[in-house]
């Protein structure tokens, strides 16, 4: 007899590390994925109600990946009344024993690109990597997402019906399509990453579940250095977490109160960001982890690297234009050559219309006017940016600096 | 696809074809929540998901092709000259 407690830890790990391997391997199996999902629950159900009897197995994931086999397999042939469903049955009866557990193929990888394919809509390739990758349930993933748990479900099985009957395949892309859908997997975990990032709430679960999962494609794709450079980036802003917000109201990095950033996080952040950097193929990824790692190895805000920085923003903005990096990037021109420099290009910004609408593009204006000493112009810009500002937390921020002035 | 060779209505219409003697091929696509939209800009394939949707756009023809599954297709809608210009959308028919 095994501890209650000891098996619930058990399966809970393997839970965690296995699912996705699981899922995957049913999947490529059977090609059915609601099918490879009941299955895995199955056996992580199995999993719960013998390893107190018979003891934890010394390879988990191989036997959870076999005893969701033989469900499927049983499944299979009980409903088996289709020629599709006695091919699966075929594929599945031809090796009963399955392949040894060394040899197991690490079918997560195929698992993530399929969930991350471009033919799927966005949102639908964030909640199908949470599913099936992660194994968050379909009211958790509803909840993270602010939807009704209906419309999740729905989400889920409209994303499924399309990878099987617009016939996505199930595979790693080959090398000519590898960057491009590499891209779009990276898009897909730090969305996850950013929507639990400044949540105290449950949704804060969805940040470790994005560093989680970088982790594993670092793992999986040890030659790629953007995976390794999205994997910093998390590092690197996790680390700084805690000092972001104080009771509620946002602290501006210059404000916030280094001490309380995990050196740990940064230690390993940094050293991933080097190993990433040594493949000397950058990306856009790499030169954000390159920026957050500025921040994190300044000893406080007065000694921050500015030039480095304006220089990294404007590799950012060669290798992926948009007018918002352009807004970071006159936030460091102005801290490295001074605020009439910054001024400048924040003035270009809002001549081009490219940002209009978007509350930081006054409130940057407002804070380098401050910073200038043109106080009445910088209190003009405040009350722009309050007016478009969306959440109370930055309205309380933005009220803040106006009474400053 | 039963049903519809059930249906007296669609019954009805394809003798009116057969005895026009006019067939020269046909296939029934899948919803439009199966399509994906290809398009090339600057030597990049774009692909999303759905239909493509402008009011303005019209269909030009269509091509029915078999291919191995979605990045083969995708592929070979990327070398219709239309994909540089305009857009070209691939769905998949029942069989």
């Amino acid at each position: 007899m095994t501890a209650p407690e000891t098996v619930r830890a058990a399966v809970d790990a393997a839970y965690r590390d296995e699912w996705g391997q699981v899922v995957g391997t049913l999947i490529g199996l059977t090609g059915n994925w609601d099918l490879a999902e009941d299955c895995a629950q199955d056996a992580f159900a199995a999993a719960l109600a013998t390893w107190g009897r018979d003891g934890v197995p010394d390879r988990p994931g191989a036997w959870l990946t076999t005893t969701a086999r033989n469900r499927a397999t049983d499944r299979l042939r009980r409903d088996a009344n289709g020629a599709a469903k006695l091919r699966q049955l075929a594929v599945l009866e031809r090796d009963p024993a399955g392949p040894p557990a060394q040899e197991i193929p690490d079918e997560r990888l195929r698992l993530i690109f399929t969930c991350c394919h471009p033919a799927l809509p966005f949102p639908a390739r964030v909640a199908l990597t949470l599913r099936t990758l992660a194994g968050l349930g379909t009211g958790e993933i509803a909840k993270a997402f602010l939807t009704a748990e209906s419309a999740m479900a729905q989400r889920l099985v409209r994303a499924k019906r399309k990878i099987v009957e617009a016939g996505i395949p199930y595979r790693v892309p080959p090398a000519e399509l590898l960057p491009q859908r590499l891209a779009a997997v990276l898009a897909v975990l730090y969305l996850i990453f950013n929507a639990g990032y400044d949540e105290d709430d449950g949704r804060r679960a969805l940040a470790a579940e994005g560093v989680h999962l970088a982790r594993t494609l670092v793992r999986l794709m040890p030659d790629e250095p953007e995976a390794r450079g999205l994997l910093a980036l998390m590092l690197l802003l996790e680390a700084r977490r805690a000092s972001r917000t104080d009771g509620g109201v946002l602290v501006t990095l210059e404000h916030q109160d280094r001490s309380r950033w995990d050196r740990a996080l940064i230690e390993e952040g940094l050293t991933t960001l080097d190993r990433a950097l040594a493949a000397r193929r950058s990306g856009p990824y790499q030169v954000q982890a390159a920026i957050a790692a500025c921040h994190a190895t300044a000893p406080d805000a007065a000694s921050t690297d500015w030039p480095q920085i304006a220089v990294l923003y404007a590799e950012l903005a060669r290798l992926a234009p948009s007018p918002v990096v352009e807004l970071n990037r006159a936030v460091a021109i102005a801290m490295a050559d001074g605020i009439p420099a910054g001024l400048a290009l924040v003035d270009d910004l809002t001549a081009s219309g490219e940002l209009d609408g978007y509350h930081l593009l006054p409130a940057t204006r407002a804070d380098l006017l401050r910073r200038d000493g043109r106080l009445a112009e910088a209190a003009t810009s405040y009350r722009e940016a309050l007016e478009l500002a969306p959440t109370e937390a930055e309205r309380r921020y933005l009220n803040g600096r106006l009474s400053e002035l | 696809m039963e049903e519809i060779l059930a249906d007296p209505a669609h019954q009805a219409y394809g003798e009116e074809i057969a005895r026009r003697g006019a067939v020269s091929g046909g296939a029934r696509l899948r919803p439009v929540a199966d399509a994906t939209t290809v398009r090339v800009r600057d030597g990049e394939t774009l692909v999303s998901d759905g239909p493509f949707a402008e009011t303005k756009d019209f269909v030009g023809g269509i091509d029915i092709i078999e291919c191995a599954d979605l990045d083969d297709a995708i592929a070979i809608a990327a070398k219709h000259p239309y994909a540089g210009r305009g857009c070209v959308e691939v769905r998949p028919v029942w069989e």
